[in-house]
């Protein structure tokens, strides 16, 4: 059988995670298929990677055009697809990151490659793969299969898989970049998010609203609780989308990741872009009507009710217990 | 400016308790409400605010049997002008590839310069078809804009990454973009533009109206399969504090006394 493709992610200079977790599980899939595991890195200036990458893979492909310099998904898609045709690797994996959502479909189109997104699990049986996926907001998994192709692409989610070190030495190749073209979408720059007046990272203690919280006016209620565990407010996305919190008060993919002694998630089903942002705090308590919310799935503790009538109810007990 | 928006109709599963059905392979959906895809509410936003600003028709289209309409005439209330639904027995359980095949098709048929989807379908969270079919027409892409800035047929966008960070794109009109939540406010329909709604037509395309092959739609175009929908393994799972608000309330004090929180 042909080689298992694992596309790396870097960016402004760094290796990021998924990365590693996609070689940890490539590596696990090559020896349970007794193929060779290859990892792709495109960029410029990117050799320092190669070495990390070869102590996973037995081949690191090393591309490195000035083109390649800024992650863009058109540039990256045209120098994938003649590697992928010349290569015939039989799985590639890509991160599901904002990088990888954004090139992957591309890809499969371009090259004619069945593609599974946003994958939390990958399965190798003969010549066929199957992916386990979430839908409905993780309330359900779903088993994935593919046609029957040359190749298959996945993307997958990030923090699905543990990581290990392998040590190994693979051999480093440098590949030369196929003539690319100006792409029609010019990579301009990055912009950081700006600083808050709170940095929510720092705190020991986060209280964290999300959609269930219903109205805005139960936001105070909600951050005199913060205080009274000498903590901070924070929220999931949909509490920033309609204008209620900050965006610097945001936990998730696409906001802070927080690790905080005590993280009290209230009204948050739990989405995985959310969860991705909290799942490393010493303790979880959710508090959540919906008893098959994923939160209490990552929780330590948990509140299947009414936050409207909890809420007041704990504000009540914690007074107690200080003047106590 | 003549723009797209691709729409899609999806349960509300946020509290709704979800089971599989006989088929092991969907679920039971007699009792979910539905309603547009969340994103793709902002993208219909988006559109209109473009349209208001440089005039031009927002055109909706949607894949799905007739209850679509209910969705699309949503739309048309919140400012679409036109509004397009692919239907055909052929087209169910398309993939995210075979969607976009499908949408692809109807939007080459199209005058566009923009096409808008949402960055994410909430009920099967692919987050493929709208950059397939911008693979599909030829033209560039963004994904999770969060700004749009249009100016002499050049468009700059603003795509969000992980931890807040923003990647700034340039390209050239047609362009389709996937829109973030929270890149605007969408705005109630009023109730006149409502009524004014329900009287629009939608027009409806078959497979053979799009002059589609049965082979590119549907389960037979799709490139991946649901095998089967199981609840996800039960991980670590919370211990839950059982008891009326006063008690939980209590016993959460109490471990949150334990943490040393209080």
């Amino acid at each position: 059988m042909r080689d298992i493709f694992v596309l790396a992610e870097h960016r402004r200079g760094e290796l990021r995670d998924i990365t590693i977790e996609m070689l940890t599980k490539g590596r696990e899939l090559a020896e349970c298929c007794g193929v060779p595991l290859t990892a792709v890195l495109l960029g410029h200036g990117v050799d320092r990677f190669a070495e990390k990458l070869a102590s996973y893979a037995d081949t690191v492909v090393l591309i490195d055009h000035p083109q390649l310099e800024n992650f863009n998904s058109e540039t990256y898609q045209a120098a994938l697809s003649p590697l992928l045709e010349d290569r015939q690797p039989f799985l590639t994996l890509i991160g599901h990151t904002a990088f990888g959502i954004d090139v992957a479909p591309r890809l499969s189109a371009q090259s004619n490659i069945p593609l599974a997104t946003d994958c939390i699990d990958i399965r190798c049986e003969d010549d066929r793969v199957f992916a386990v996926r979430q839908i409905y907001g993780g309330k359900l998994n779903a088993e994935v299969s593919y046609e029957n192709a040359p190749q298959y692409l996945a993307t997958i989610r990030p923090a699905s898989f543990p990581v290990r070190e392998y040590g190994l030495k693979g051999e480093i190749v440098r590949t030369d970049c196929p003539a690319l073209k100006t792409p029609e979408r010019e990579f301009l720059e990055y912009v950081e998010a700006p600083a808050g007046e709170v940095d929510i990272t720092q705190a020991d203690v986060i209280v964290a609203v999300g959609r269930g919280i219903k109205e805005k006016e139960t936001l105070p209620l909600v951050e005199e609780l913060a205080k009274s565990l000498g903590g901070v407010l924070a929220c999931s996305r949909p509490i920033v989308d309609a204008g209620w919190l900050p965006k610097d008060r945001q936990v998730g993919s696409s906001g802070k990741t927080v690790k905080p002694k005590l993280y009290v998630a209230i009204g948050i089903s739990g989405a995985f872009q959310h969860i991705t942002g909290m799942k490393g705090s010493d303790t979880i308590v959710a508090i959540n009507k919906d008893p098959n919310a994923p939160v209490f799935n990552e929780a330590d503790y948990g509140i299947v009710g009414d936050l409207f009538k909890v809420l007041p109810t704990l504000k009540e007990k914690i007074a107690e217990l200080k003047s106590g | 400016m003549e723009i797209v928006v691709c729409m899609k109709r999806v349960p509300e599963t946020g509290d709704a308790e979800i089971a599989v059905d006989s088929t092991g392979r969907d679920i039971v959906r007699d009792r979910l409400t539905y309603d547009i895809n969340e994103s793709d509410n902002y993208a219909l936003e988006e559109a209109v605010l473009l349209k208001e600003k440089f005039g031009g028709t927002v055109t909706l289209v949607s894949m799905g049997p007739p209850e679509t309409d209910e969705t699309l005439r949503m739309g048309l209330a919140k400012g679409g002008d036109v509004a397009v639904r692919l239907w055909d027995h052929r087209f169910a359980r398309s993939d995210g590839h075979a969607t976009a095949f499908v949408l692809a098709k109807a939007i080459r048929e199209m005058e566009f310069d923009l096409v808008l989807t949402g960055c994410i379908a909430t009920d099967d969270g692919r987050t493929q078809v709208g950059v397939t079919i911008a693979a599909l027409l030829g033209i560039p892409h963004a994904t999770y804009v969060m700004k749009v800035d249009i100016e002499d047929g050049i468009a700059t966008v603003q795509s969000e990454l992980e931890g807040g960070l923003i990647a700034v794109n340039r390209m050239k009109t047609p362009a389709l973009f996937t829109i973030q939540t929270g890149i605007n406010e969408p705005r109630y329909p009023s109730l006149i533009s409502i009524k004014k709604a329900t009287a629009k037509e939608i027009r409806t395309l078959t497979l053979d109206d799009l002059g589609l092959e049965a082979s590119s739609a549907g389960e037979e175009g799709s490139k991946t399969k649901i095998v089967k929908l199981t609840p996800p393994p039960v991980g670590k799972r919370a211990e839950i504090l059982e008891g009326a608000p006063e008690v939980v309330s209590a016993r959460l004090t109490e471990i949150f006394k334990e943490k040393g929180m209080i």
